[in-house]
């Protein structure tokens, strides 16, 4: 049973690189990056139940990333809102002053 | 290496797995950015009902709690603050975006080559938890052995939701 979580976690893990690399509106940038950690919380409680040595280690590890991702959501949301009122948009390859 | 045995386990994990690979699937595919949100929140529950198969019921709750419900309401609140008019103007670059999904297939090939390679010897969740309320144990490793972790997550939360505020606040 333990492959089978890992290959599902593996699953959201690209879908979630795919729609972060690919997606131009900025809040979807953030939300396939919340996949990718949900991924990774994934694994983190599937070997805290089937790994070598089952014990809630792992399920405290995943309590301390979902926090993580909380902070990360707020900042990003608020840093995505003031860029939204100094430039309009959102696109993120609107974003590209550094380029010219 | 898959050597699954049909029971109620594994019918549960079928639906919960089918459940988040449409949704995430349906979050990439879509044009509408609230409907992204939707499906997303779709995925979020399934990853709770696969955290209750594995019998992690407080981090299931915890799941449902702040993704399904703030991190999804944050992001419609992001997105209404930000959008405006629904037409995503998909100007569609080719070979950006064929690029992206072959590292992506890439990857997920290379991670299930790995997966399925690997030597899972003995790990079949034996030993269940010795406690059985998981809050309670879950609480007690916390307040015993992470207690320094859990001050500073709480600091970060705190400097983090503060910064947030400032970084919003109308002319900061």
């Amino acid at each position: 049973m333990l492959a089978s979580y890992l290959t599902m976690a593996a699953i959201l893990f690209c879908i979630g690189l795919y729609g972060a690399l690919v997606k131009r509106n900025a809040v979807i940038v953030l939300l396939s990056i919340e996949l990718m950690l949900n991924a990774v919380n994934l694994n983190l409680v599937a070997f805290s139940k089937y790994g070598a040595l089952p014990s809630l280690n792992g399920q405290i590890f995943a309590l301390f990333t979902i926090a993580v991702a909380a902070a990360e959501a707020a900042v990003g949301v608020a840093v995505l809102i003031a860029l939204f009122r100094a430039r309009g948009t959102i696109k993120t390859d609107e974003f590209d002053e550094l380029r010219r | 290496m898959f050597d699954i045995e049909f029971n109620g386990e594994f019918a549960a994990f079928f639906v919960f797995a089918v459940l988040m690979i449409a949704g995430a699937v349906l979050m990439v595919s879509f044009t509408k950015v609230v409907h992204m949100v939707l499906s997303m929140a779709a995925v979020f529950l399934g990853v709770a009902g696969m955290f209750v198969l594995l019998e992690a019921e407080f981090l299931a709750f915890v799941q449902v709690l702040i993704y399904a419900g703030a991190v999804s309401i944050l992001m419609i609140f992001g997105i209404m603050m930000t959008h405006h008019g629904d037409a995503t103007s998909e100007t569609i670059k080719p070979l950006k975006e064929t690029l992206a999904a072959v590292g992506a297939i890439a990857l997920f090939g290379l991670l299930f080559y790995a997966i399925r390679d690997a030597e899972f010897e003995g790990m079949d969740g034996g030993a269940p938890t010795q406690n059985a309320d998981n809050t309670q144990a879950i609480g007690e490793l916390l307040f015993h052995n992470y207690v320094l972790p859990f001050e500073l997550v709480s600091v970060l939360l705190t400097v983090a939701f503060i910064g947030a505020i400032a970084l919003a606040k109308k002319e900061a």
